[in-house]
């Protein structure tokens, strides 16, 4: 157990494995925290686990007294019994998917659809082209529909993939991607059909040449298998892409601002897309591409042994090809040479030969237990895709331009606010002086300066996971300076517009001390000031609260990383705040000798009979030479007029003999 | 125009000229206004006043801190130099409202209040070495005469016993060119502090019984009457007694009467008048003449401060002084010169002055 480790699994395994201990302790009638902390030997837990199975027993016995009827025998439950699908189960738990409430219903049928867009496109290679419309239909119904230029899909796999929970490409890889389960689409497509009993409408095309399918797909719930009801060729313009409407029953009214946020916060994690959105009763919105250059692909890896779990060892193990056990670890999992797998499987005791599928419980468990103990190099990183520093402050740009200013977070609450209070955009742009160094950092967008910082983080490992994080943020323009920023999280790319409080991102940007960066933070919450906070995860596998992905895991290692590159971007805001001021003090210095310089003229003028504009002019030349900061603005020597005065005689001022 | 004022306008002139050649060079403009502090006054032994150092300091007008006095030296420099050309005087008053005027479009002023002007004035005089009344600047009057002499007020004659129940109103430039001293009969000169006392006396007509000159400058004396009093000194060598309260307060306007001040350390050659005699209050006349213990008013922390302050002062230096200090530092009240009333309302008039200035109780 002492064996250093290049890697952290330790901590999280070792729990994992002292967990059956704690849980017999569990059953003791009085366990005290001491108690458990003292780990009892190996040997304990069964002797213990004795006296607490008794009692438990005995209850029966000791109400004997009216021994209630039997309403049912074992055999009778037993006809009732029966397989529940997961189409079903969902049906029931339609909010484990995102689907809770009409608001929301909207916006997760859409990021579904886009997700999977923008997965389709980055995969084969194409720079995504969205279109989102939402059409308004009679009796609170509403149609989605989202179109994109992607590798489109194949005929046989279309009524799988819209109709089929459970089904795709992304569950059984490692590989930095949006969608992960392959329930979202299909899922989207059976709350349609919940609510409004229409079909999907799916049209997809491969390539140039090729017909275009046009599908209409329903979900029999009770199978969890697509049925089909209509299928034909259709003609089609574009050489490629996808489109799906789906109609269902939605609140558009609260629905529509997460659905706005939701797909600017998505433009801006995906500056290569571009974006089209057509809503009703409002002007569509263009997100126009802020850069041509696609995401690094994400590469598939193997797992790394570090991450896997007892359990899932077990069925890889039977599951494997693999002749002897050396070559099984060499081929499932990552970083593992055979060297290597001969050190684990010494360490497990069992002979580097042995058939995968032959061993049994407890020589897996050695085997698991082994590898935890083996040095093992961090995973590959190649398989994560960042955003990148150069993207992260383009898509910031494209935002900032393209953004409606409108509502603060939808989980925040409150109306729509007018920026405009705090400081006023033109005047922040006139008080810079026309000679102040330029500032890379600082965007002019929409007549507003902003200033805008982003850091991206060398990959790092979780629980022989990869992941990687970054964070950007823009600060100034014309938001309020009183409320507290706006932080947009994203993983892999995928705005998390809900959950925020309950999202480890939050807590480690509320954790961040930002007043050593010159905002006010009020203990315990978000810093307030203008400013967006963008902070992404890329991982294999992020670690979501739950299906529905709107909050992130609190990990430690995830924490700390998004920490510190808050922190650096905070130190390069600060920097600029500080630039800032100064140029603020500079401009202020200019003014006031600007207007002196004419009262100067005019005296100078008066003394000398000079002509009055030559003085002032000449003067005016000067301040510019005299504002740059080599003055420092400070007198040579203080006066000291009051060091020794007369004693004043409180409370009139002290006359002297000044008058 | 005269020789003086041509002379005054050529030193403002040349100013304003080193400034716009400064500018013309592009160096900061500059000027340099001796140090009116206490770092740069000198207390001359020998000639006992306080003397004006050779500190000076640079005002630059690119400096956030100096720019807005740096124009104001020479607004006020303009409008003095229009004053002379004219040939008219006005009080420093009038000179701070001729000047002040907004700023641009700005909610500033050239001079937000007269105590800010005030010291502008000052700091001109000193630059360019001339005197307030060679700016044709005078201050608001104060200070008030009766006596036995008879002078000349700008063409009038004034006899000085014969003022009433005010006396004559000391103006703020008493320059031989205007004051002129004809007839006098008095032995010595008597400023006290305060126009209450002066009244007592003059009421009591101690000047006519005393022969001498009665002046008060209500509370610090001003340049005017400091001037007067040097003159009577001077020309007519006449010695001269004040009279004070008995705290921190009084002691320093004798102070100032006799050895000049350290704000206008520059005029002391002109003002101070070092063989001053310090009739009164002393810190021993309570019990040299039984006055009652309620009279006293209890010294406050700043009269503390400044009385331990006093005691380093070069010309506090002597053992008399130290005596007098110490003692009412340890005593721990004042008294003022009214508390003489407590025996009796002309007791000042008819027993405590003739007593002093018979024994001879002063110091120098």
């Amino acid at each position: 157990m002492s064996t250093p480790h290049m890697i952290a699994p330790r901590t999280p395994r070792g729990r994992e494995q002292a967990a059956p201990a704690d849980r017999q302790l569990d059953l003791l009638p009085l366990p005290s925290k001491e108690e458990e902390a003292a780990a009892a030997p190996p040997s304990a837990p069964p002797a213990a686990a004795e006296p607490a199975l008794a009692p438990a027993m005995a209850v029966p016995d000791g109400s004997a007294a009216a021994p209630p009827k039997r309403r049912a025998t074992a055999e009778q439950m037993a006809q009732k019994q029966r397989e529940i699908s997961i189409s079903e189960f969902f049906t029931k738990n339609r909010h484990l998917l995102g689907f809770d409430n009409p608001s929301k219903a909207l916006l997760t049928a859409v990021k579904e659809a886009v997700d999977n867009s923008l997965d389709a496109c980055e995969e084969a290679g194409i720079l995504p082209e969205v279109r989102v419309e939402i059409g308004e239909l009679p009796g609170g119904r509403y149609r989605v529909a989202v179109e994109d230029n992607g590798p489109g899909i194949v005929k046989a796999q279309i009524p799988k993939v819209f109709g089929k929970l459970l089904y795709g490409s992304k569950f059984h890889r490692l590989k930095q991607s949006r969608g992960q389960q392959g329930i979202g689409i299909s899922a989207a497509v059976m709350y349609g059909q919940l609510t409004t009993g229409k079909a999907a409408v799916v049209v997809s095309k491969t390539g140039r040449g090729r017909p275009a399918h046009h599908f209409e797909i329903q979900l029999d719930t009770r199978k969890n298998a697509p049925v089909v009801l209509r299928d034909e060729e259709i003609p089609l313009e574009k050489d490629h892409g996808t489109r799906v409407e789906i109609e269902l029953v939605a609140d558009w009214l609260h629905g529509q601002r997460s659905l706005t946020r939701y797909l600017e916060q998505t433009a801006l994690a995906n500056p290569h897309a571009a974006f089209t959105y057509l809503r009703p009763g409002a002007e569509a919105i263009v997100f126009p591409r802020a850069s041509s250059e696609p995401p690094k692909e994400a590469v598939e890896i193997k797992p790394h042994p570090h991450g896997v779990e007892l359990g899932a060892l077990m069925l890889m193990l039977s599951e494997s090809k693999a002749r002897g056990l050396g070559a099984f670890l060499c081929q499932e999992f990552s970083r593992v040479s055979s060297r290597l797998a001969d050190e684990i499987c010494d360490r497990a005791q069992l002979p580097r030969t042995r058939r995968p599928s032959s061993l049994d419980r407890a020589q897996a468990e050695a085997l698991h237990r082994a590898i935890g103990e083996t040095r093992i190099m961090a995973p590959p990183l190649s398989c994560l895709s960042p955003i990148g520093d150069e993207l992260v402050r383009k898509g910031l740009i494209n935002f900032l331009s393209v953004t409606e200013a409108d509502a603060p977070d939808p989980e925040a609450g409150g109306g729509a606010e007018e920026p405009g209070r705090g400081r006023g955009g033109a005047e922040a742009a006139e008080e810079r002086a026309p000679d102040e160094p330029p500032d890379p950092e600082v965007a002019r967008i929409k007549g507003q300066t902003f200033f805008i910082a982003t850091v991206t983080r060398p990959p790092r490992v979780y629980r022989g996971n990869p992941f990687q994080v970054e964070v950007g943020l823009a600060h100034g323009g014309n938001w309020p300076a009183d409320r507290p920023i706006e932080l947009y999280r994203f993983a892999n790319r995928v705005p998390l517009l809900f959950q925020r409080s309950a999202c480890g991102m939050t807590d480690a940007i509320v954790k961040t001390d930002w007043r050593n960066y010159l905002l006010s933070q009020p203990k315990g919450a978000l810093p307030v000031g203008p400013m967006v906070l963008l902070v992404h995860i890329a991982s294999v596998w992020v670690p979501f609260t739950s299906e529905s992905k709107e909050a992130v895991a609190h990990y430690p290692e995830i924490i700390k990383e998004i920490q510190l590159a808050a922190q650096e971007c905070g130190r390069k805001l600060a920097a600029h705040i500080r630039r800032r001021q100064h140029a603020d003090y500079e401009a202020k210095r200019r003014s006031i000798f600007e207007l002196y310089i004419r009262e100067l003229a005019h005296s100078l003028h008066g003394l000398t009979g000079r002509p009055e504009d030559r003085i002032e002019k000449k003067l005016l030349a000067l301040a510019k030479g005299f504002t740059g900061g080599e003055e420092d603005g400070r007198p040579e020597r203080v006066e000291n007029e009051e060091g020794e005065e007369p004693p004043a005689r409180a409370p009139s001022p002290p006359e002297d003999e000044a008058e | 125009m005269d020789a003086t004022s041509r002379k005054t306008t050529q030193k403002l002139v040349k100013l304003a000229e080193d400034v716009v050649a400064q500018a013309s060079a592009g160096r900061n403009p500059a000027v340099e206004v001796p140090t009116r502090s206490l770092a740069n006054v000198r207390f001359n032994e020998k000639k006992r006043i306080i003397e004006l150092g050779g500190d000076k300091q640079k005002r630059l007008f690119f400096n956030v801190a100096q720019a807005k006095k740096f124009m104001q030296t020479f607004l006020v420099g303009a409008a003095c130099r229009e004053l002379i050309a004219e040939g008219k005087t006005t009080s420093i008053r009038d000179l701070y409202y001729l000047t002040k005027h907004t700023l641009g479009k700005t909610k500033q002023n050239t001079f937000e209040e007269q105590e800010e002007s005030d010291p502008i004035i000052e700091d001109l005089e000193v630059t360019v070495d001339a005197l307030r009344e060679e700016l044709h600047l005078f201050a608001s009057n104060k200070g008030n005469l009766v006596g036995e002499i008879t002078l000349v007020d700008s063409g009038d004659t004034i006899d000085a016993r014969r003022m009433g129940s005010g006396g004559w109103g000391v103006p703020s430039i008493v320059e031989a060119d205007v004051i002129q001293f004809k007839r006098h009969e008095a032995k010595f000169v008597l400023l006290v502090e305060k126009d209450a006392v002066f009244r007592r006396l003059n009421e009591d007509r101690f000047w006519k019984k005393h022969h001498c000159i009665l002046i008060h400058g209500g509370g610090q004396p001003p340049r005017g009457v400091r001037r007067l009093v040097h003159r009577l000194h001077d020309e007519l060598s006449l010695p001269v007694y004040v009279l004070v309260d008995n705290d921190p307060w009084g002691f320093y306007i004798y102070s100032v009467v006799k050895q000049g001040s350290i704000n206008l350390a520059y005029e002391s050659m002109r003002m101070a008048v070092p063989r001053a005699r310090f009739l009164g209050l002393s810190s021993f006349d309570k019990e040299r003449f039984g006055l009652p213990d309620n009279v006293t008013i209890q010294m406050t922390e700043d009269d503390e401060r400044r009385g331990k302050q006093m005691l380093a002062y070069p010309w506090f230096e002597q053992k008399p002084w130290r005596r007098e200090i110490e003692r009412m530092l340890k005593s721990g009240v004042k008294l003022e010169i009214e508390a003489l009333s407590s025996m009796g309302i002309s007791f000042i008039t008819d027993e405590y002055l003739p007593k002093k200035l018979r024994e001879g109780d002063w110091l120098e």
